[in-house]
């Protein structure tokens, strides 16, 4: 009873906290609950009209959404990755580093799912891939499997962060024996979650770009490249902004992890790049399509070079220990890595599996209006749930803002990003 | 992994277990769900009705009733939607002859009008693709979009492409919900009432037989065909997929596809490849037939061959 009595006060405490905040800090939320309503408004006409409002036709059936989703996924697995460098170098704040990972993958699975659900056609008949509720094709179907693994990851990673909130909150030490064993079986989870995403591409023989034994390895490559530089980056704030300590080395040794990921993804898509090309089958045609054009159209042909320049610029920034120590060669890194993930993993792997479809067409895809405001709404929407945690999670976790204390101290009151 | 699965199985879901969910889910759901998607006519029934193969033979006969009174007030005019089910001993085969194809695209216009496809944006079941002789069937050199004045045209041949109905259909696998499954008489067929619309069969069919109804369909009331089938040429909603059933709906009871029916050149055979004597035995028999894109182990009951 105690702790239901507590854990009530944690929740209307966590709310309280999150009501009150500096000027920036309402100016960020004010400007995401703009987008949001930007994407309610766009989705609403969606709704009215039909997926005809966004630029997806028959041949190329998934797009922008789908695209966004993808990337995603390959985040919210990725930010639990930190977790296991942070255990094998046993870094001083493991618990912190591990509370933002987890929260990284909430919010990222919350867009993971916005974008799933804007993008069929029937939101009314949802309830029909609630296992039990409807009739769910498992195990069968891939996506499926994705709906459970999301779905238990999402709640996995939930319910870890509200624990360790709550115990911090409570000025209780938290129990190892509980809290151990889920951390590292988020490990493995996250794992599965890219790799059954990476899978339901990966089983439709109708699509060559996708039908290749080594999609499921580069998602992963790929991930551990993105997801860490959202962290640093991420890290950084937080230690000039609260004072959560994170001492230099720990970043370093991230980033020195990344190099070696962000070199194996760049040799996967060498590998891969290279078996279509020389052996110059007709598969060969999605690749062109990817990479110089096809028939004259050549829509892709900037983002795909883009990304791959990026992708080569940040390894080499990685790479060199006295780029990698640098604040500012190593951000700029980050910047480049997530810019080369984003389109390699969004429309630079959509597209290309849609195009040219299985009858030879070409329909040149482009995201309309509709797609990019109701994309900026989900985003928006988890930023909005990331900057939220942050702001309740900072606090506690430095044990400012517990249930004795009550309030926040005054004196210093953590700031947000 | 894709054996047939029996239409109506046996009260498997009778009263007790969808019942209790039913209520469970409740009205007020189904209002929030009109609500939410702008579907202001979603009806609670409309809602809550479950998989079309665990309904009951009674919610079978309700369900179509209300279809009926739904297309009645919609359209103004009388629309029967059957249920037969597969014939005993039948499984539907074709072949399409493409030395006699002459591109003239009878067949998917008689095929719109058949089965009640949206006319704007007209969605098209059978793609007519004109290729080079030079180079045979190579999807590269494929145009679904030649509109000369006059077909055949020299140097080209003709490749129509619908559902193949294969025997290992790729796409009711990657269904999330089992909204699309393959009938005893090897046709796949979709619940418009199941689908999700995630459009997870499209990109899994190497046909490009899948079309999704983008918009909401537009389909002229006097332009209807009011003989229609539950899995077949019923009108559809928006949001959900559809497909090719070798007219379910005339095929069941006897006739041939419209496409068939109309084609002038007779390109196209139909007919049970478990009879002996039929048409299509006599083409398997008798001419060399190949299967569009074999290597990738689909099966397709639809056959190609050069007859001439």
């Amino acid at each position: 009873m105690i702790t239901l009595k507590n854990f009530w006060q944690f929740i209307t405490d966590t709310l309280r906290i999150i009501l009150k905040g500096d000027r920036l800090y309402y100016a960020w939320v004010g400007f995401l609950v703009l987008l949001i309503a930007i994407g309610a408004a766009a989705y609403l006409g969606q709704l009215n009209s039909g997926l005809i409002v966004t630029k997806m036709r028959d041949q190329v059936s998934w797009g922008f959404y789908i695209g966004n989703f993808t990337f995603l996924v390959g985040v919210a697995a990725a930010a639990i990755m930190l977790v296991i460098p942070a255990y094998i170098y046993d870094w001083e704040p493991i618990k912190e580093i591990t509370i933002l990972g987890e929260m990284l993958a909430i919010s990222a699975l919350i867009m993971c799912l916005g974008f799933v659900m804007v993008d069929i056609g029937r939101p009314d008949r949802f309830w029909h891939i609630i296992p039990l509720v409807g009739r769910l094709n498992w195990p069968q179907s891939m996506l499926a499997w994705d709906v459970i693994v999301l779905n238990l990851y999402l709640l996995l990673n939930w319910f870890v962060v509200t624990y360790l909130l709550f115990c911090a909150y409570t000025e209780r030490h938290y129990v190892k024996k509980l809290v151990l064993p889920l951390v590292l079986l988020s490990i493995p989870m996250a794992v599965s979650i890219h790799t059954v995403t990476a899978y339901l591409y990966n089983g439709l023989a109708a699509r060559p770009f996708w039908n290749s034994a080594i999609l499921a390895p580069r998602f992963l490559a790929s991930a551990f490249c993105s997801g860490p530089a959202i962290l640093l980056i991420l890290l950084q704030i937080l230690r000039k902004t609260t004072k959560l300590s994170i001492k230099d080395e720990a970043i370093f040794k991230v980033a020195e992890l990344m190099a070696y990921t962000m070199g194996f993804n760049l040799f996967l898509t060498a590998a891969e790049a290279f078996k279509e090309l020389y052996s110059g089958t007709e598969h060969m045609v999605y690749f062109q399509y990817l990479l110089f054009g096809l028939k004259g159209h050549t829509t892709l042909v900037p983002y795909a070079w883009a990304s791959i320049l990026c992708g080569l610029a940040a390894f080499i920034l990685f790479l060199v220990p006295r780029t990698r120590t640098n604040w500012v060669t190593l951000n700029i890194g980050c910047v480049l890595i997530y810019a080369s993930v984003y389109i390699e993993k969004g429309m630079g792997l959509i597209i290309p599996g849609l195009t040219p479809d299985v009858l030879g067409d070409i329909y040149v895809y482009r995201p309309s209006f509709t797609e990019i405001a109701v994309a900026a709404g989900i985003f928006a929407t988890g930023f909005l749930v990331f900057t939220l945690m942050l702001k309740a999670a900072v606090p506690m976790m430095l044990g400012e803002f517990t249930i004795s204390k009550g309030q926040p101290p005054q004196e210093a009151p953590p700031q947000n990003v | 992994m894709t054996d047939p699965k029996p239409i109506t199985p046996p009260e498997s879901c009778g009263d007790s277990g969808c019942g209790t969910r039913r209520e469970f889910l409740g009205a007020a759901t189904a209002a929030m769900a009109a609500a939410l998607t702008g579907c202001g006519t979603l009806s609670k029934e409309e809602f809550l009705q479950h998989n079309f193969r665990e309904l009951s033979k009674q919610e079978v006969q309700d369900v179509i009733a209300r279809l009926e009174k739904e297309y009645k007030a919609k359209y103004g005019k009388d629309v029967k939607v059957a249920n037969t089910p597969a014939i005993p001993g039948v499984i539907f085969g074709y072949a399409l002859d493409l030395s006699r194809c002459i591109g003239c695209r009878r067949c998917v216009h008689a095929c719109v009008k058949e089965n009640n496809q949206s006319r704007d944006p007209e969605v098209q079941w059978i793609r007519v693709l004109q290729m080079d002789k030079e180079e045979g069937v190579n999807l590269q050199h494929a145009d679904q979009y030649y509109n000369p004045e006059e077909v055949p045209q020299e140097g080209h041949f003709y490749m129509p492409v619908q559902c193949q109905q294969c025997k290992k259909p790729p796409c009711t696998k990657v269904c999330p919900v089992g909204a699309t499954w393959r009938e005893k008489d090897g046709i796949v067929v979709v619940d418009y009432n199941w689908c999700i619309g995630c459009r997870y069969c499209m990109a899994a069919c190497p046909y490009g037989a899948r079309h999704f109804n983008w918009g909401e369909p537009n389909l002229p009331a006097d332009q209807v065909n009011t003989n229609t089938h539950y899995l077949g040429n019923r009108p559809r909603p928006k949001g959900v997929v559809e497909k090719c059933t070798f007219c379910i709906q005339r095929t069941r009871n006897g006739q041939y596809p419209a496409c068939v029916e109309i084609c002038p050149t007779g390109s196209r055979k139909f007919g049970n490849l478990l009879d002996k004597d039929s048409e299509i035995r006599y083409v398997l028999e008798n001419k060399r037939v190949f299967k569009f894109k074999e290597d990738l182990n689909t099966q397709p009951n639809f056959f190609y061959f050069y007859g001439v």
